[in-house]
């Protein structure tokens, strides 16, 4: 029977929301205080759902084990206490947390093959999540 | 249709084994889990269920209907036990959060008044939930 498994996790980082696209006063207009040039940061919760059957030898759908370290391998240690804006994946694309989340589970679907990624949520400040599922999976 | 959620916490205790498995094996997988003396959580139960609101009562379920049956169906069973020795589908399943998750929409499943089970989603800690959303 299939099932959906979700861990957070905690990570923090520093960005500065400024596109190359725009002049110097439509960032300002865009962006507000994100666009202070200095950067500014905050304490990421990501929420990784993952599905499957659930092993009746383990009664698993995979092993936390392997989902944690894969996470801390892949995306933990490459964001924790890191500039976003310094990293090449945001040398072109603002870092926005819509941004992110997709850059995180577009990592996670090609590096986590135990069980179906489903679902990257990722909340910026208590206030603020931002949710993909890849490409035009609806949310559930 | 309207979807509406009723959370519930139990605590409980258990420990994953297989005993297909050899005790290294078991050790290797389940790793401090695989302790038999057992360790407990706070699960927190979130049951939603889905359905359309009633003209005359405006109610989607009648909410003491639905936590009563939460309470006599999960509550009483699971809540201070140890899930691998007085919950009878964990005496052969290991109660991972999955088969809790599991466990629970079928003891649900078939009492519920008015409206469908939607999706059973159990936290063990706040780190981890498991959702599930009946057979596929």
């Amino acid at each position: 029977m299939k099932a959906h498994l979700t861990r957070r996790y905690l990570f923090s980082a520093s960005h500065r929301l400024d596109s190359p696209q725009m002049t110097a006063a439509e960032n300002l207009a865009t962006y507000g205080k994100c666009n202070n040039p200095y950067g500014h940061g905050h304490n990421y919760n990501l929420e990784v759902t993952v599905s499957g059957p659930v092993d009746p030898s383990t009664g698993m759908v995979c092993n936390l084990v392997d989902l944690d370290s894969c996470v801390e391998r892949e995306v933990l240690s490459r964001y924790q206490l890191e500039n976003l804006n310094t990293l090449q994946e945001f040398a072109q694309t603002v870092p926005t947390t819509e941004n992110l989340c997709i850059q995180i589970f577009d990592i996670l679907q090609r590096r986590f093959l135990k069980a179906h990624l489903e679902r990257v949520r990722l909340e910026e400040t208590m206030m603020n999540s931002f949710e993909y599922t890849g490409g035009n999976q609806p949310l559930r | 249709m309207v979807y509406l959620t009723r959370k519930a916490e139990f605590a409980a205790s258990h420990y994953y084994h297989n005993p297909a498995f050899t005790p290294e094996e078991n050790l290797r997988l389940f790793g401090k889990c695989n302790n038999p003396n057992g360790h407990g959580h706070n699960y927190t139960l979130e049951v939603t269920v889905k359905g359309e609101v009633d003209a005359r009562s405006g109610f989607v379920v009648d909410l003491k209907q639905l936590k009563d049956v939460m309470h006599r169906e999960v509550l009483d069973a699971m809540d201070h036990r140890f899930l691998n020795k007085e919950v009878p589908e964990f005496f052969t399943q290991i109660p991972t959060t999955e088969n809790l998750a599991i466990a629970i929409w079928q003891r649900l499943e078939t009492k519920l008044q008015q409206a469908r089970l939607h999706r059973v989603r159990v936290y063990e800690t706040p780190d981890l939930f498991v959702d599930f959303y009946g057979e596929q």
